[in-house]
């Protein structure tokens, strides 16, 4: 037993759905309770879905149990197929219908449907809904997917995109793009669009474009052996990525590399001179195990930046991950509980977090700001715009996205000069989005429709430090006092970096086993720590 | 003088045939009650006992995600726990104790009971008792059930209510009790409202801090404040309370309605109601009038949500000018809801349990102008061009008495507005 606040990973059959729902003409009978159907609103509401998900639950109730779950389950799956005529059907059970051990796939197997049956085993107590979407993808292509006769041209299948996947909609089109320029088509796309009878021609492209391997591989690795096609092992996310990942498309297809630069903007971005304020910034990355390695080699190679800390939450990528993070020089945080994530974050005291809808909230309470880079989703991570992360639009997308949370150079030059402004201090934060300031003073009243930023009032109460503790701290046997004109000197270093100060003075001062922080100790520190 | 309400219909709806349907339910189950009720309860915890599922809904939801220190959260069952019951007792106890050391400001403590945790027999009451051997007096451990194969979304708040009931002191005192989690400003407004009748003493069950004294006996009456309270009530009648049956207090007449029957029961002159009401109804008619200039005339559908379809289909067509298509309800229960039943004229169809696919045959079938359903529903009904109300705002905005009827009006009248209000075709 373990408790639990917030979950990265919802129930394997949370995965299943994304799977069912990414497809069209496939049907998913669900032997669940009442209340199960919770998870309709995640496609229809945070995805904007204009279809309900294909499911159908069977809602079987206490006075049920015991009696005729079972005959219950066959009715909803006739209806089911009556109703909606799928080309082929998944069968499975959530958590609870798992414990009454109805044994869904062997009771729709004895049904004589006229569609294929896949049975699904999914279990709830022990794996997530990553795990849910591969396992249900891999047993559709298992049994759908037939040797068949090649295409002319040649072509790739993309596998791994998914209903209420983290831009999985945009990095279809951005990678067919890159796979036209070269001069090859598009075979299948799925699960998402794909129907039942899709996946049956899957044998016919010439390799499969692996684009999210929390959500194919053992698919992938499946038609490797079974059907002869091999698989992309790059994640196309990044500048380098990409063209490494066009690189092993060419040595798979003997092709050329052949890609429009003129698209591709982040080197520049990265190069021009407004980017220099982005030099060593300390990131931290959280997320799933594929977009977190992608953004650590982005964070460092593309932008700059400094990784202080990565980790994941789905632990089929922890080896991965602890790999990256020996690369990286720094400890794998590999966990789904939130409160670990948060401590490793505070310890870290980075400059920006990269990580999930989690983080962006864990970033607002420690006052840091955060970019999203992976699931879990929300509504915000579906924009309206084109927005992939996958390729050189990706890149791009990446560069904005990752820019837009940190105060911009100047601004930030400007905020070490005029600390003490009533206006430009610095708790306003970024000035380019007020809303996103650390909400530090007693909030203004915002209206909706947005009101112009407001001065702050000149008595509103300064806190001075990231965390909330003051200056003083205990460590090592030794107790930290901070001088009454240190801890005013440290007030005047921007928030955004104030918590690296103190913690880098305290450390300095607990190495040389000094208990009192006086203001030289402080600007001893700053020249020890300085590169 | 106040203006007097149309007379209620010749035949209401209360002896109405049923349409009582079995299928698939789009409904939350119980659990959902928590995003509300630890808002309301400031020093309880809600600890679900249950699987993944039941955290992903939690979080899922609220929609957003509640960071300022959530208090709930849900042990997850996992794979050793299914296998040795006695162990999972042990485990649960360990997370207690964890929980509890870390959370001081604690004072109630509720386990709250999951589907797997009933089909496993896992004993949340025994576990109960001996947790609040251990902790009493500082912390008191209840359980409920908030389970899907148990409980309707709503239901939880009234199992939750229920289970707080046997533990109350008893008292003698003649009182009002007030059932059922409102928001801050909407209790507020309904003490004021009491206190200028002159009614009192009046206690709220569920009260914001274990330490506020509510108590029940022989002499305490119930007006209860939300039609999903059934067991609670039925629970405070075995401890002697008396039921005070009224309309709901929605929108004007169902707001003056409820006060009538409190009024009554506690001897208040009709000077001195009129002279109470007669400010805010007159407030409340003129709120209600500009969101119903919208709704006069049009149809509604509701899908089975909340149990709050019965009074609120009776506040749309008595107040707002709206015909009932459809009144689809989880349960109905005529002695919380017969007084609003009375006030609803007969004519749409009453139906009780849902078979999703085969309403949503008689919604498109219908084609209401305004369809009242849950967040699972509202947008692939919106792509069929039907116009919908998210059901569960219902039970998360402060939409009772007098100050809320123009907002609960608005509530209905808003998505038709912006039906009405966005042009996107080309002019041509």
């Amino acid at each position: 037993m373990k408790l639990s606040v917030w979950t990265y990973e919802g129930p394997p059959h949370v995965g299943a759905m994304r799977v069912a729902t990414g497809m069209s003409r496939l049907h998913y009978v669900l032997h669940a309770p009442q209340g199960d159907t919770y998870a309709d609103l995640l496609f229809t509401m945070i995805e904007r879905r204009d279809h309900r998900p294909p499911v159908t639950y069977t809602t079987f109730q206490a006075r049920d149990l015991g009696s005729d779950t079972a005959d219950l389950f066959k009715t909803a799956c006739q209806d089911a197929y009556d109703r909606f005529r799928p080309q082929a059907m998944i069968v499975g059970a959530s958590c609870t219908a798992e414990l009454i051990q109805d044994d869904p796939g062997g009771m729709a197997e004895t049904m004589g449907m006229p569609v294929p049956i896949v049975p699904l085993e999914l279990p709830s107590y022990q794996r997530k809904e990553n795990f849910g979407c591969d396992e249900t993808f891999f047993q559709l292509v298992k049994a759908l997917a037939r040797p068949v006769e090649k295409t002319e041209e040649i072509t790739a299948n993309l596998i791994g995109p998914t209903a209420l996947g983290f831009r999985h909609r945009d990095d279809i089109v951005e990678v067919t793009r890159h796979l036209e320029e070269m001069g090859i088509g598009v075979n299948v796309v799925g699960p998402m669009g794909a129907t039942p009878e899709d996946l049956t021609r899957l044998g016919a492209a010439h390799f499969n474009v692996l684009m999210y391997p929390e959500t194919a591989e053992s698919a992938a690795r499946w038609m490797e052996r079974e059907l002869g096609l091999p698989f992309t092992k790059t994640v196309p996310i990044g500048v380098g990525a990409t063209r490494d990942f066009l690189q092993e498309v060419s040595d798979i297809t003997g092709l050329p590399v052949r890609a429009d630069e003129n698209r591709l903007r982040l080197p520049w971005y990265s190069a021009s001179v407004d980017s220099t304020y982005l030099t060593g910034k300390r990131v931290f990355l959280f997320g799933d195990g594929t977009h977190v390695a992608a953004a650590a080699r982005i964070a460092r190679d593309e932008m700059g930046f400094e990784v202080v800390g990565l980790g994941c939450y789905n632990r089929e990528q922890a080896r991965n991950i602890r790999r990256v993070a020996k690369e990286y020089g720094v400890e794998a945080t590999v966990t789904d509980d939130y409160l670990e994530v948060e401590a490793a974050i505070e310890a870290a005291a980075p400059e920006m977090i990269l990580g999930t809808q989690m983080e962006r909230h864990i970033g607002k309470r420690l006052g840091i700001p955060c970019a999203v880079i992976s699931a879990p989703v929300h509504v915000q991570d579906f924009p309206a715009r084109y927005s992939p992360q996958m390729g050189f639009e990706g890149a791009n997308v990446i560069f904005d996205t990752w820019v837009h949370p940190l105060v911009m150079g100047l601004e930030e030059h400007l905020l070490h000069m005029f600390r003490e402004d009533f206006e430009f201090h610095d708790e306003a934060g970024p000035s380019h989005h007020a809303a996103h300031s650390p909400a530090r003073r007693p909030a203004a009243t915002v209206q909706e429709g947005g009101a112009a930023p407001r001065p702050a009032a000149p008595d509103a109460p300064r806190s001075i430090s990231v965390q909330e503790e003051g200056p003083g701290a205990t460590s090592g046997g030794i107790e930290i006092v901070w001088r009454p004109a240190a801890e005013k000197e440290l007030k005047k270093i921007p928030f955004f970096v104030r918590g690296k100060a103190k913690r880098n003075t305290e450390a300095f001062a607990r190495e040389r086993g000094v208990a009192e922080i006086d203001v030289d100790t402080l600007y001893e520190a700053k020249a020890h720590y300085a590169r | 003088m106040t203006r007097n309400f149309a007379p209620p219909p010749a035949a209401g709806c209360r002896t109405a045939p049923i349409l009582k349907e079995r299928g698939q339910r789009e409904v939350f189950c119980g659990l959902t009650g928590i995003i509300w009720l630890h808002r309301k309860m400031q020093d309880a915890f809600f600890l679900v006992v249950g699987s993944r599922t039941c955290a992903h809904l939690l979080q899922s939801a609220a929609g957003v995600m509640i960071f300022a220190e959530p208090r709930f959260g849900t042990a997850i069952l996992e794979e050793q726990d299914l296998a040795g019951l006695a162990d999972a007792h042990a485990e649960l106890e360990r997370e207690v104790e964890r929980l509890l050391s870390r959370r001081p400001d604690i004072r109630q403590l509720f386990l709250v009971g999951s589907c797997p945790s009933e089909v496993i027999k896992l004993d949340l009451a025994r576990a109960a008792e001996r947790l609040t051997q251990r902790h009493a007096p500082r912390v008191r451990v209840l359980n409920y059930s908030g389970s899907g194969i148990e409980t309707t979304f709503t239901e939880g708040e009234d199992a939750c209510l229920a289970s707080m009931v046997p533990v109350l002191p008893e008292t003698d005192a003649r009182q009002l009790m007030l059932v059922g989690a409102l928001p801050d400003v909407v209790e507020d407004q309904a003490r004021d409202l009491l206190d200028k009748l002159g009614v009192g003493p009046v206690t709220v069950l569920p009260a914001a801090r274990a330490s506020d004294q509510v108590a029940v006996g022989p002499n305490t009456v119930v007006a209860l404040t939300q039609p999903f309270l059934g067991e609670t009530l039925q629970c405070l009648e075995r401890r002697g309370a008396r039921h005070l049956p009224a309309p709901f207090p929605f929108g004007e007449e169902g707001t003056t309605a409820w006060l009538r029957a409190v009024a009554a029961e506690f001897g208040v002159s009709d000077e001195r109601f009129e002279e109470v009401t007669a400010a805010p109804r007159a407030r409340a008619r003129k709120a209600v009038a500009q969101a119903a200039e919208v709704l006069n005339g049009r149809s509604v559908f509701f899908f089975p949500d909340s149990q709050l379809e019965i009074p609120l289909a009776r506040f749309l067509t008595r107040e707002c000018g709206m015909d009932a298509v459809e009144v689809g309800a989880p349960y109905i229960n005529k002695q919380v809801v017969g007084a609003d039943l009375d006030l609803l004229a007969e004519g749409p169809v009453l139906s009780e349990g849902q078979d999703v696919d085969l309403q949503l045959d008689r919604v498109r079938a219908a084609r209401p102008d305004l369809t009242v359903c849950g967040l699972g529903l509202a947008n692939p009904l919106e792509a069929e061009g039907l116009t919908t109300k998210w059901a569960i705002e219902l039970v998360f905005t402060p939409v009772h008495f007098y100050e809320q009827a123009g907002d609960l009006a608005g509530l209905f009248s808003r998505p038709i507005r912006r039906h009405d209000l966005l042009k996107l075709e080309a002019v041509e």
